[in-house]
């Protein structure tokens, strides 16, 4: 195989799958699923290959072309950046195809669901490799339609049906934004390949405003795809997916695009101060808010899914911070312990037969001790104690705060200790104490198949943070001088966090708090539905009304009763029949020859 | 090879009148013409000096200078592909007629056969008679074999493009009528010549016609109210032919004579047609979402999406035109696609009412995968053809009277443009959900699956689909020369 192809291997081998499964091996489950897992095992070998290879160029293709207007590549971008994250989304991409293996083994549709996840890898691994807005842009809505498949995989459930649509719709608003960003980057560069709009972006004549809204509005894209305040409501409500998929697409690979988005186009979002801004604060308001909100969930499966939405938070708040750097460590860490996390809530939910509320689970570390100190690892990595992975990342972004914004610093902080104290929650209830209920009682160890993955995203999720194990990866955030204030700070609000949590709700058999603002998610849903229905479908009923009864109705018979020139030409058919249509366009011909014959 | 492609369809549908057995007729006549027709896409020279291939002429009235020209060019090209995939699905889902089975399959072949001719014509004369004929046979189909109110909407819809057949050929008759007496004729190629000449206000008049005339025959708004009506009483396979080639008539006359003829009047007129389209992407959305019927909302959709291929049109350059003619291909096939399941799914639930509709992907998996992919094709997602047609469109438009820091129409237009986007995942997606998705009623547990043979159309459909989603250059390299050769002349004159 030569090296120039190697990125083509990486990204049409899971196509290849989606497409053997779909057309091929509908009817065989065993073999689809074999397919997929190996499909995605090829393409992580192929991706560590391709990290192996300092200098590489692939050979690239036109999607579109019309010379010196619009050319529409397919080509890649092979650096640090990429490479790096290949590596994550096919290796974690990997560990989740093994695990479904376990996890929907008595599950229906298990050949869609594969083929759904081959399809999944195939345009993740697109985003990661583009080299230019409209690739990105096409793998971007792929992503988007894989997880709205996904999300509906049992389609079947009303509230799977609901979410898999809010998810899709949510990320078409902000992909207008996106699209309308892409535009405007591209009228005065003339180019969407990222390299040539570095080089053509001085001499565009670009000015600061016009920068700052082409920024923001390209940022609206990443808002969606991550979740971010406001166009955050879809995540939560897509955990109505199998659990492996909550993993791999809404926790660790796809919502992190958003970021990576973000990091690639760094060179347009830098440009412009006033945007630098703005995201930093929608990260914080959204780290904080999400922690808010996971207090006080009981599903839990949403709780998790709020921590990945405050993660989520702390990295573009590093984006807006203009560090890569420390966006895309925090990136890497958390990819690890939140696949962990959600692959260790999987396997507590298929053993309790698909109970998810926390509250009817309990004690549950002597029945799984795997999966409890896995989870618990992973739980450690999130809250960031030293030493695992989720401390040293999420303190280079508060040093980062530090360094610039105090006030954005002090929210990251209790955000922190937000964090640990739900976290704290979640272990307390679910593992220790007294089961709750008879499934609780009862339940069992996971296979190995799941297990497996577990032990290995637990091993990851301890070592990722160590400079020794991330550097080869990643360009690590450098800290100007050796700062003791901020991982003093931040392992203070950790301990008073778990300190809090382990205080309120050890031995506790429900709920003690009920905060209906954080409980109901501040509202942010209501508000949405009473927005759309008062707006979209007040619209849309006062449009069809005006089509009925005024457009159709007034001016087609307002015009057929009238007294123009067709009007005796409307009347003669009117009254008569299917011949008479026959007549009045063989009249047509009869005038066209009479034109021609008399002149 | 264009003669066997335009008149196969029409000698069939007269044997079948004559006695041939209908539905094994219909299907060799229009298998035979696909694959005539792929033979000449495949054998198809883009060139930007010699657009049209395939030629020929007969004379037939010399003394009028009168001739049977055709040929095609990458556009009429494309449009000869689009009506040969989709008469082929039409006819295959055809299913049992009751009564005059040869008479619907004629109709069916007479309207493949009328579009065809007109789309290959070169010549004013028989490309306004080809489309009269395929015309007449659609109002037989939802007069005689439709369901619902049908005499009511074949009544509507005749008058409605009655209208704007005779608005249109007012407009050309002004057209041949403002030429000097010497330099008249009615070869669409010598006539681009002879209008070069034309004053500016005479182009406006012609334009102003062309596209009022155009416009109600493809739909444009405010005159699309016959649309969602015809398109809900009319069996599926004429809905998928009329929505899916036949409406396609008018945008290829626009791109084919209002703009090459009178650029002038087409840049003067911009302002309306703008303002217009944006009543179909953003208006016709919004009664779109409204709709409480399946075959009534893609009615509307099909309305909406047209708004795209006019922007495309009023952008009047290389790309936009280019996506307007790939997104007509596009949107052809899939709201053919989307007509045919509507249909089953009627045959066999007995409504289309999304309040008693539900959960349908249970027991038909077959008819949810191709609904889904006709519904994704709709709302534009990549790898399907049309996304590839939407982008160029939104590129061409919003680089149309580009100037920095400022938005003109134009850029609100695409703007808007790309909120509609939005307002047809709504509407498509909700459907989706509404039909197949959620539990499903008692009464249609025992719902059966489109049998095996219905299964090749539907993935020709979606082949045809991922074919131009995947490789649309495919089709740009093809239709772009004509569009480029509509600005070089024009520079050079």
């Amino acid at each position: 195989m030569t090296n120039g192809s190697l990125p083509w291997y990486i990204l049409l081998l899971p196509l290849g799958s989606a497409a053997a499964i779909n057309f091929v091996t509908r009817r065989s489950e065993p073999l689809s699923s074999f397919i997929s897992v190996a499909a995605v095992l090829a393409s992580f070998v192929c991706s560590y290959l391709l990290f192996r290879q300092p200098d590489l160029s692939a050979a690239q293709v036109t999607w579109i072309d019309f010379p010196g207007i619009f050319t529409v590549p397919l080509g890649f971008s092979l650096d640090g950046l990429s490479k790096t994250m290949l590596l994550v989304v096919t290796g974690v991409g990997a560990l989740i195809h093994i695990y479904s293996l376990g996890y929907m083994r008595n599950e229906d549709g298990q050949s869609r669901y594969f083929a759904a996840l081959s399809l999944f890898m195939f345009a993740m691994i697109g985003i990661v490799l583009a080299n230019n807005f409209v690739m990105l842009f096409i793998f971007w809505e792929l992503v988007g339609f894989t997880s709205y498949v996904l999300i509906g995989h049992w389609f079947d459930r009303e509230a799977a049906a609901e979410a898999a649509k809010k998810a899709f719709l949510t990320n078409r608003v902000g992909d207008f934004g996106f699209m309308l960003g892409i535009l405007m980057i591209w009228m005065p560069t003339r180019s969407i390949v990222f390299a040539d709009i570095v080089t053509a972006m001085p001499q565009s004549g670009l000015t600061p405003g016009y920068l700052t809204i082409a920024a923001l509005l390209i940022f609206c894209g990443a808002a969606a795809k991550s979740a971010q305040f406001p166009l955050h409501v879809w995540l939560p409500d897509a955990m109505e997916g199998p659990t492996p998929v909550s993993a791999l697409i809404h926790a660790a690979t796809m919502v992190a695009a958003g970021v990576y988005m973000l990091v690639r186009v760094a060179f347009i979002i830098q440009a412009s101060p006033d945007a630098l801004t703005v995201i930093a604060w929608i990260g914080t308001i959204t780290a904080v808010m999400a922690a808010l909100i996971a207090t006080q969930q009981n599903d839990i499966k949403r709780i998790l899914a709020y921590s990945t939405l405050s993660q989520l938070g702390y990295m573009v708040m590093a984006v807006g911070l203009a560090s890569n750097e420390a966006a895309m460590f925090h990136l890497f860490t958390h990819a690890f312990f939140k696949a962990l996390l959600f692959l260790g809530a999987g396997s507590i939910i298929v053993m309790l037969h698909h109970e998810q509320n926390i509250w009817k689970m309990g004690g549950l570390a002597r029945n799984l001790p795997i999966t409890f100190l896995t989870f618990a690892i992973g739980a450690l990595a999130l809250m960031g104690c030293p030493p695992f992975s989720g401390f040293f990342s999420k303190d280079a972004i508060l040093a980062l705060a530090y360094e610039h914004n105090p006030w954005i610093f002090a929210v990251g902080l209790f955000t922190a200790f937000l964090t640990a104290f739900y976290v704290t929650r979640l272990l307390v209830v679910v593992f220790l104490g007294k089961p709750r209920t008879a499934e609780a009682q009862d339940s069992d160890e996971a296979p190995f198949v799941m297990t497996g993955p577990l032990i290995t995203l637990a091993a990851f999720s301890a070592l990722a943070g160590f400079a020794f194990f991330a550097q080869p990866f990643l360009v690590l955030p450098h800290e100007t001088e050796v700062n003791v204030v901020v991982p003093g700070l931040a392992i203070l609000a950790m301990v008073g966090g778990v300190g809090l949590g382990f205080f309120l709700y050890r031995n506790r058999q429900s709920e003690r708090f009920d905060i209906a603002l954080l409980r109901r998610r501040f509202y942010v849903d209501e508000f949405y539905s009473w927005l759309i229905d008062s707006t979209q479908e007040a619209l849309a009923r006062l449009s069809a009304f005006i089509d009925r009864w005024i457009i159709d109705a007034g001016a087609v018979r307002g015009a057929s009763n009238g007294a123009w020139g067709a009007g005796a030409l409307l009347r003669l058919v009117q009254v008569g029949n299917l011949q008479a249509y026959v007549f009045l366009f063989g009249l047509g011909i009869v005038v066209l020859i009479y034109f021609t014959v008399f002149h | 090879m264009l003669y066997l492609i335009i008149f196969t369809p029409i000698v069939s549908a007269l044997l079948i009148l004559l006695g041939a057995p209908a539905r094994k007729m219909a299907l060799l006549g229009s298998v035979f013409v696909l694959a005539l027709t792929l033979l000449a896409f495949v054998f198809f020279q883009p060139s930007s000096r010699y657009p049209f291939q395939y030629n020929s002429s007969i004379s037939v009235l010399p003394d009028w200078k009168l001739n049977f020209t055709i040929g095609l060019d990458g556009l009429s090209l494309v449009m000869v592909l689009l009506a040969a995939i989709v008469t082929v699905a039409a006819v295959w889902f055809t299913g049992a007629i009751e009564k005059y089975e040869g008479g619907f399959y004629a109709c069916l072949l007479f309207i493949s056969g009328g579009a065809i001719g007109a789309f290959a014509s070169l010549d004013l004369f028989f490309f306004y008679a080809f489309h009269e004929l395929a015309l007449i046979p659609t109002f037989l189909l939802i007069g005689i074999w439709g369901s619902g109110n049908r005499s009511a909407a074949a009544w509507k819809i005749t008058i409605y493009l009655a209208i704007g057949s005779f608005i249109l050929l007012l407009g050309l008759i002004l057209l041949y009528e403002s030429i000097p007496a010497e330099a008249r004729t009615f070869e669409i190629a010598k006539l681009k010549t002879a209008a070069a000449s034309l004053p500016p206000d005479a182009q406006k008049n012609i334009y102003l016609l062309l596209l009022i005339g155009f416009g109600i025959l493809v739909s444009l708004f405010p005159f699309h109210s016959w649309a969602a009506e015809a398109y809900a009483s009319a069996p599926p396979p004429a809905a998928m032919l009329h929505a899916g080639v036949l409406k396609k008539f008018g945008l290829y006359g626009l791109l084919r004579l209002a703009l090459p003829l009178v650029p002038v009047g087409a840049q003067h007129w911009t302002w309306l047609l703008v303002l217009l389209l944006l009543g179909n992407i953003i208006y016709i959305g919004l009664v779109t979402i409204a709709q409480k019927k399946l075959d009534w909302m893609l009615g509307y959709s099909s309305v909406m999406h047209m708004g795209y291929i006019f922007l495309g049109f009023a952008s009047a350059n290389v790309l936009g035109l280019t996506g307007a003619a790939v997104l007509m291909f596009a949107h052809g096939i899939s709201i053919a696609l989307l007509f045919a399941i509507a249909g089953e799914v009627r045959k066999r639930t007995g409504t289309l009412d999304f309040e008693e509709l539900g959960g349908l992907g249970k027991v038909m998996p077959f008819a949810g995968l191709a609904f889904g992919f006709g519904v994704f094709a709709a709302i534009g997602l990549p790898g399907l053809a049309n996304f590839a047609g939407e982008i160029m469109i939104f590129f061409g438009a919003f680089s149309t009277n580009w100037e920095l820091n400022r938005f003109h129409m134009f850029q609100v237009a695409t703007v808007l443009g790309l909120w509609g986007v939005v307002i047809s995942a709504v509407y498509m997606l909700r459907a989706y959900r509404r039909v197949f998705m959620g539990p499903i009623n008692d009464r249609d547990k025992n719902v059966i699956d489109l049998r095996r043979s219905l299964r090749l159309p539907v993935t020709l459909l979606i082949a045809a689909s991922v074919w131009i989603g995947f490789f649309p250059q495919s089709f740009v390299q093809r239709i772009a020369p004509t569009f480029r050769s509509y600005f070089n002349s024009s520079a050079s004159r």
